[in-house]
């Protein structure tokens, strides 16, 4: 099957849905979809990186994707027992009232 | 127009709709539904270009284990009817602002090193993929072995973390 699609509309797709991650991250105020702008920010970029990736010819890109993936999982699975504890401790997760250091 | 170009568009489509879905969802578990959506139509870009092992890492990884995980936590904490806050009436068209300035100047500086790409070949999946897979293997198990064992460490890490985070004293209620 011919290929010709240009790397400059992966990196166009990958750059959409950055920003869009971005916007999440602003306009939301949920922590949980607050967190899952930032999990669609990491896929923008490993897109970017599998499309250089494949136009450079190396697999590097591959392999820093999937240590990208490794990473997010912790980072994930921490984030959200932080919001538990916060749920636990103030019964609401909106992200506004999280302006105290004390518990 | 061949058939690789149709499936990118319409992939392009559902991802970019799917994302904006994931912004305007007011219940979480919708949002949630969105997110596995788009983290699907990336697994297929992943294949487009290439990468079996990283497309099916997406799907096991990203749209299996975290997106269930985010699933559990919305159901444990009822988070998917949560009343909404005061809303700053100045805060959302300056996001929208803001995001359209990055997408700009991502897409400005895109466009200003394109004579950098344009001499790269465009990514195609032509290659052998077993053997780019052989590859990938050996590769990630010698030149990358330290990294890779360090990520079992970091899991480790965050899983006795996670533990000791939720781990309830004894006496306290709730």
């Amino acid at each position: 099957m011919p290929n010709t699609i240009p790397l400059s509309w992966y990196l166009g797709i990958s750059a959409a849905l950055f920003a869009m991650g971005a916007l999440g991250v602003l306009i939301r105020r949920n922590p949980l979809i607050i967190f899952m702008s930032i999990e669609l920010m990491l896929n923008a970029a490993n897109l970017a990186f599998l499309a250089f990736a494949r136009s450079f010819g190396v697999l590097t890109g591959q392999i820093f994707v999937f240590f990208v993936m490794t990473v997010s999982a912790a980072e994930v699975a921490v984030g959200l027992a932080l919001i538990i504890i916060i749920f636990r401790n103030k019964h609401s997760i909106d992200v506004d009232l999280m302006n105290s250091l004390k518990g | 127009m061949n058939l690789t170009l149709i499936l990118f568009i319409i992939l392009a489509a559902v991802a970019i709709a799917s994302a904006a879905g994931l912004l305007i969802s007011r219940n979480t578990v919708y949002a949630a539904l969105f997110l596995v959506l788009n983290f699907a139509t990336v697994a297929v870009f992943y294949l487009i270009l290439g990468a079996p092992f990283i497309a099916l890492a997406q799907v096991t990884i990203y749209a299996g284990a975290i997106m269930v995980l985010f699933l559990f936590v919305i159901m444990l904490l009822g988070a998917d009817k949560l009343p909404s806050s005061q809303v700053l009436p100045w805060q959302r068209p300056l996001a929208i602002v803001l995001a359209a300035v990055l997408l700009v100047e991502a897409g400005f500086l895109l466009f200003q090193r394109l004579q950098i790409t344009a001499g790269l070949t465009n990514p195609d999946a032509s290659v052998n993929t077993t053997q780019a897979l052989q590859t990938l293997g050996l590769e990630l198990f010698s030149q990358y072995l330290l990294p890779f064992e360090m990520t079992s460490v970091l899991l480790l890490v965050a899983m006795v973390g996670v533990i000791v985070l939720t781990k309830k004293e004894k006496g306290e209620p709730g």
